[in-house]
């Protein structure tokens, strides 16, 4: 029974994982950049979550709706402001300036509101304990998996049937080939940022309500986690992002129930070293080794 | 339609195109011919805006589309197949194609134009629902003309149609860029294989390191030495 919550555990966070991994692979996939900022806007997203509950006194999907519109735009401002300047910059210029951005969140944040931790409300979800084929959960965990499930499910409906979807997929693969076709690079670049941003932005609400305790340098740790799962799965691949990040949670939810909590974070980067050596193009990739 | 006047385009410090000019009446098929390395890939990226010349103008039906956006030059009706025909390897074919009709929205023109796309490439329609990435190269020009006739362009700019293909393979793309022509699409091509387009030109231009040196009918290159020399193999 106790491995069973601890499993369930594993996926609710595994899904956390996996919102915040679509984000780092999407932007990879189109402009080959690893966005080390993203992690911040999961945590901005967090506060952003946590003031529309506690000022603006919204319940739990108003601010979840909130929060995703404000971290797309931010994430598409980040773009415009750091990183499309630098579009035929080298890889190493464009990662630097990711690594600035991030620090500037980061201690942006501190200096506005302080570096103490701030606490969700404990009844933004109900929180009961239900049982599940005999099993018994809590609420709150399946609740927190359905909303990522369901996130997921609509991202896939953007990027495969709808236009923008396609022009992304476009620019990803070919953007010359893309802006002959009349798409415009930049716009679909910016979507893209906006798509990834609000997917962190929800990652941080869910995260709140369900961990409770949010501060300004948490998005640093779920964000390299995030980083290792987008890996795992194939950088640039979504589904791979999603599989990477449900299955990386559950690989820490057992490392801690076989009794080894404390190395529950090594486990990702033993998890990233393993797929470097044996997979370099990780589960859904095509594993030729590619020349960097 | 188009008048390149005097454009230089650079690559960093180099140069590659000189004070190029170039005409394109309505309804003809011009043919640039070059060596590796003339500028031709150049020249075609510069009319289709996916580069900006230093100096110079690109007029088209009246106005200078040098240094437009790709996509608001698209728009304009002109189409680009670019060389190495670049499909979307991660789509089916079907999604080429629509993505070829990117910026129309009259859904019901659309589908007249993939099933006119899929007439003129019976092999496109076979294999529809196939992901581009597992066509054949002659496959992947097809799909390359398929798509880039789904923005139904007046222009049509094809970037080495035949290269690496069968001989009977470049005869049916050879014909079907005539048939296309024949429908009134005006047509700028560029080959290596200058036998070939010269036989369907109406007008042919030579660029050499960046210049232009040569111009004229099929006729009149025919006969020039220099081209016969260079260019067709020295028969
Ligand atoms: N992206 C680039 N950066 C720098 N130089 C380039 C670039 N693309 C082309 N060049 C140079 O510009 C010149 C013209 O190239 P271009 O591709 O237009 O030739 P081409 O006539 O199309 O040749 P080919 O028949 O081989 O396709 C060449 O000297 C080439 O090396
Ligand atoms: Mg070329």
């Amino acid at each position: 029974m106790e491995l069973v919550q601890q499993l369930v555990n594993g996926i609710s966070l595994g899904s956390i994982y996996a919102l915040i991994a679509l984000g780092y692979t999407m932007v990879y996939g189109i402009v080959k950049l690893i966005n080390f900022a993203h992690g911040d806007v999961f945590m901005v997203g967090s506060f952003m979550g946590f003031y529309s509950i506690t000022i603006l006194d919204l319940s739990f999907f108003p601010a979840l709706v909130l929060t995703m519109a404000a971290c797309a735009l931010f994430g598409v401002a980040i773009e415009r402001i750091a990183y499309k300047p630098l579009r035929n910059a080298t890889r190493i210029a464009a990662l630097i300036t990711a690594i600035g951005v991030s620090l500037l969140i980061e201690y942006g944040v501190i200096y506005f509101r302080g570096a103490q931790p701030e606490a969700y409300p404990g009844d933004v979800l109900p929180k009961e304990t239900i049982s599940l084929f005999g099993l018994s959960v809590s609420s709150q965990s399946i609740f927190i998996l359905g909303v990522s499930v369901a996130l997921m499910i609509l991202l896939q409906f953007i990027v495969h049937k709808t236009k923008i979807g396609k022009a992304m997929r476009a620019v990803s693969h070919d953007a010359d080939a893309a802006r002959l076709m009349g798409i415009n690079v930049n716009n679909t670049i910016s979507a893209t940022f906006a798509i990834g941003s609000a997917l962190a932005g929800a990652a941080g609400v869910i995260f709140g309500t369900y961990y409770i305790k949010i501060e300004p340098l948490m998005g640093i740790i779920p964000g390299l986690k995030a980083f290792v799962a987008a890996v795992l799965g194939g950088i640039g691949i979504i589904p791979g992002a999603m599989v990477g990040g449900l299955l990386l949670g559950v690989i820490e939810a057992l490392v801690s129930a076989l009794g080894y909590s404390l190395w529950r974070d090594g486990a990702a980067f033993v998890v990233l070293i393993l797929i470097l050596i044996f997979l370099p193009s990780g589960l859904f990739g095509k594993n030729v080794r590619e020349k960097v | 339609m188009l008048r390149v006047e005097e454009i230089n385009v650079y690559y960093g410090n180099i140069q590659a195109l000189k004070d190029v000019s170039l005409e394109i009446n309505q309804g003809e098929i011009v043919t640039l011919i070059g060596a590796n390395g003339a500028g031709k890939s150049t020249l075609l990226k510069t009319i289709s805006g996916l580069l900006k010349p230093k100096q110079g103008q690109v007029i088209y039906e009246g106005r200078n589309i040098a240094g437009k956006a790709a996509q608001a030059i698209v728009k304009m009706g002109i189409s680009h197949v670019p060389e190495g025909r670049r499909v979307f390897a991660n789509m089916t074919v079907e999604e080429n194609l629509d993505l070829g009709a990117y910026l129309r929205k009259d859904k019901a023109g659309i589908r007249e134009d993939a099933e006119k796309v899929y007439g003129l490439f019976p092999r496109l329609l076979e294999r529809r629902k196939q992901h581009s990435g597992t066509l054949s190269g002659g496959e992947q020009q097809m799909l390359a003309m398929g798509r880039a006739l789904m923005a139904r362009p007046r222009l049509l700019v094809l970037d080495e149609p035949s290269m690496g293909l069968a001989p009977l393979l470049v005869k049916t793309i050879f014909r079907i860029i005539e048939e296309i022509n024949a429908a009134g699409t005006t047509i700028l091509l560029v080959e290596q294989n200058a036998h070939m387009a010269l036989s369907i030109a109406s007008r042919a231009y030579v660029l050499e390191t960046g210049r232009v040196v040569l111009s004229g009918t099929p006729d009149e290159l025919n006969a020039s030495e220099k081209v016969k020399m260079a260019y067709l193999g020295g028969h």
